[in-house]
């Protein structure tokens, strides 16, 4: 089972955008594929139309009170399920520091989870916390994506400055560009130029169109409702990118025969 | 992941989705127009006994386009194992190929669908027991979000093997993950409309039905149905009967050598044939017992070169994994040897199923059947009744293991067991065949310690015969330079081990003959044949 988190301090970057389709990409080439929508805001949620409510809420699942395999639910799409939102992930943060060892609890969650799913997908609210940091200990890629400017650039620094502080377990770091727009220079040069001096950033970047915000009117991924549109194609390279990087194995049920 | 909830039988063939999306208004459901139709290839497996429906297990392999997926599912429905996306069956796959059926569990990847498999199927292959076709119209059914709860499908299966037939369509209600509550709610709605009632059948069970045939409909014990009062003549008849049936299903899979159990029920139905003719063939009309006990002799001597070696082979991973002294690698040559005696004595054997000679037993057999039925039911045809003649046969054998068993001592030589054995055999074998005279309970108790006795008598007597064919072995692959010295070292390790076991059960024996011979079990036999023929 590989772990990848859509993780960045900023907010407004597109981290659901990119969970929501590249879950479905995964799903769709046949990985069992379990997307963990962290936010309290339950925006993934509310793209695959799930109600964002879990029994027992945030402090059912962290105290383990409740089982995080009666809280999944599945979308409308083959292989790929949901571990819902709920409101009560405001205060994760709260109920991680009640817990024991408090930054490998979502990780001990996610484990027995192993033999069900191939890839899970945290998505992520922003900001630098308890969750972050539990975040950190669980995933094995950590998907940052990035609007090309220089303040981005160095937001992109302090996170790895910050990985390579923890002890023990780190994920790798995969950063992308996102809502790039190639009118503005700007956009233009850094998303040219850093993929080739940093070898933690994707050489596929996301534009920014209006194709990718209407999600939240057909309620479905811009790759099921629009799988030839750009933004869709670009979302496919950027999967075929992170699977290669991260060793992902082909899908397990062609390997059995 | 889904699974079916429930499945219902839809009566009048314009029943259809779009009729059926009509049908759940004034709840707080829809069902999506967009349904998907797709044609599948369905093909059911289980063993030649039913193993897997006997162990309410059902084992299907649905085929659609290039790609098909092998699913276990339990009596309720629910998956159990699976395994998804098997490749073409032309090989097309890196050289991997769908498994070819019939075939033996290991043709199966190593995974968690075998390990569910393997208990229940033991050393029987998996066959298809029925082909269907399905058209499958799939529509989704919605919560006020637009969100999938669950999926009604319409399955219009028309069987194609064991024969053609078709099936009033069906329909299935599946709940997504998480949904189970909303998805039963669809279900009580469907329920309540007329025109649709729940199945009662599985698909199997169906596509079966359509073919005229019913799952569970072979079985290797003798199945016949006798009131105390019948003639016995009539009574014997349909015993043989129901053993040349059997005899007669097992004959093409052991020709093919699909599995090694077909030759076994063939040969035990040969044996009770020739217990039956042995035993109460004066009952039968004219030299019918005397003519074809010769005929039935052959066959049953036609048959064991080849089960030995099966015994052999079937008992050779535990003797390898057994070894001490010796390696399981060293004891390969003689594996080598046992597969080529192996093969040449199956096709002696399939030669022989093939002869005119088998063709005209089975003609003549069948005819001589057929006339002692008509002639048994001829009024006054024979005065004894099958529960007197079942009394008088099962005490006089019951007398003979008594008088043979009490006779044998430490000293007495391996041939009396032997000949005990034989006896034992023939006690088991009238018990089956009156079996139904008698209280199931009562039966049972009675069986129960002659099967104990019968065991440790077959662990001596199989030992003695292993023991004897592997020197036997052993001066062939040394006659055709096929052993290396360390193989006959192993060989030689086996053959200590045998010789251990039979001590074993030479020793054993005393204890499970006192138990059979003990007043209570002598009273327990005395009891069974007694309330019958009274």
């Amino acid at each position: 089972m590989k772990i990848f988190a859509t993780y960045n301090i900023k907010g407004g970057v597109g981290k659901t955008a990119t969970a929501v389709n590249l879950s479905y990409l995964a799903a769709r080439e046949g990985y069992r594929t379990l997307l963990w929508d962290l936010d309290a805001q339950a925006a993934a949620t509310f793209l695959f139309r799930v109600r964002p409510r879990v029994k027992g809420g945030g402090k059912g699942l962290i105290r383990g009170t409740r089982s995080v395999d009666d809280a999944i639910k599945a979308t409308d799409f083959d292989r790929l399920d949901l571990l819902p939102s709920d409101f009560t992930y405001r205060n994760l943060d709260l109920l991680l520091d009640a817990a024991k060892k408090p930054a490998r609890r979502l990780g001990s969650l996610l484990a027995p989870l192993g033999a069900e799913y191939d890839v899970v997908f945290l998505d992520c609210p922003p900001g630098i916390s308890l969750l972050s940091e539990s975040v950190l200990r669980a995933a094995d890629t950590l998907l940052v994506p990035l609007i090309p400017t220089t303040l981005s650039v160095r937001t992109l620094d302090q996170l790895t400055e910050f990985v390579a502080d923890l002890n023990g377990h780190r994920p790798t770091i995969l950063a992308f560009f996102s809502m790039s727009d190639r009118r503005k220079r700007l956009h233009k040069e850094i998303s040219e130029q850093l993929p080739e001096q940093r070898s933690d950033v994707a050489a596929t970047a996301i534009p920014a169109m209006s194709m990718i915000e209407r999600m939240s009117v057909e309620r479905a991924p811009v790759t099921a409702f629009a799988p030839r549109s750009l933004a869709a194609r670009r979302y496919e390279e950027l999967w075929r990118e992170v699977r290669e990087r991260a060793g992902l194995p082909d899908p397990k049920p062609d390997d059995a025969w | 992941m889904q699974s079916v909830l429930r499945q219902f039988v839809l009566s009048g063939e314009d029943s259809s989705l779009p009729e059926l999306v009509l049908k759940l208004p004034g709840s707080a459901f829809a069902v999506s127009d967009a349904s998907r139709s797709a044609t599948v290839r369905r093909l059911w497996l289980d063993t030649f006994d039913w193993r897997l429906f006997r162990s309410g297990l059902t084992l299907e392999q649905v085929s659609r386009g290039g790609t098909a997926d092998l699913v276990l599912t339990g009596r309720d429905g629910q998956v159990i194992a699976a395994d998804h996306r098997l490749p073409p069956a032309d090989g097309r796959n890196g050289g991997r190929s769908r498994p070819a059926w019939p075939g033996l569990l290991d043709t199966l990847p190593l995974g968690p669908l075998r390990d569910h498999l393997g208990p229940v199927v033991g050393v029987r292959a998996l066959l298809p027991v029925a082909r269907a076709v399905s058209v499958l119209r799939e529509a989704r059914v919605l919560n006020s979000d637009d969100k999938t709860i669950a999926r009604i499908t319409v399955d219009r299966m028309s069987v194609t093997y064991p024969e053609a037939g078709s099936v009033p369509p069906r329909l299935a209600v599946s709940a997504l993950r998480g949904y189970q509550a909303q998805a039963l709610r669809v279900a009580d709605l469907l329920a309540a409309e007329p025109g649709i009632t729940e199945a009662s059948q599985s698909g199997l069970e169906a596509a079966l039905a359509a073919a005229g045939r019913r799952p569970g409909d072979y079985t290797g014990k003798v199945d016949v149905r006798l009131t105390p009062r019948m003639p016995a003549a009539v009574a014997m008849t349909t015993v043989l009967t129901s053993l040349f049936d059997t005899l007669l299903v097992n004959v093409n899979g052991t020709v093919r050598d699909i599995d090694t159990e077909f030759l076994h029920d063939l040969r035990v139905a040969v044996r009770r044939t020739r217990s039956a003719l042995k035993l109460t063939g004066d009952v039968l009309p004219g030299d019918m017992a005397a003519r074809f006990r010769p005929e039935f002799k052959w066959l049953g001597d036609l048959t064991t070169p080849t089960r030995d070696l099966d015994v052999y082979l079937l008992g050779y991973p535990d003797m390898a994994a057994g070894l001490v002294a010796a390696t399981p690698g060293e004891l390969q040559p003689f594996h080598a040897h046992l597969e080529r005696s192996r093969a040449a004595a199956h096709r002696q054997l399939a030669r022989g199923l093939r002869s005119a000679r088998f063709s005209r037993l089975s003609r003549e057999w069948r005819h001589a059947l057929d006339t002692a039925t008509a002639a048994g039911t001829r009024p006054g045809a024979t005065r004894t009744t099958v529960a007197r003649l079942a009394a008088s046969r099962i005490g006089r054998a019951h007398r003979r293991v008594l008088r043979d068993g009490g006779a044998i001592t430490a000293t007495s030589p391996p041939e009396s067991l032997h000949e005990l054995r034989k006896r034992c055999k023939e006690l088991r074998y009238l018990l089956e065949f009156f079996g139904s005279l008698y209280d199931p309970g009562q039966h049972w108790q009675a069986v129960r310690e002659l099967k104990a006795l019968q065991d440790c008598l077959g662990e001596f007597q199989d030992m003695q015969v292993q023991h004897e064919e592997i020197q036997v072995f052993a001066a062939q692959m040394m006659e055709q330079r096929t052993a290396p010295a360390t193989t006959l070292l192993a060989m030689g390790e086996i053959a200590a081990g045998l010789a251990t076991r039979q001590h074993h059960a030479r020793s054993e024996f005393a204890g499970r003959f006192r138990d059979f011979a003990s007043p209570a079990g002598q009273n327990r036999i005395r009891a069974l044949t007694g309330a019958a023929a009274a």
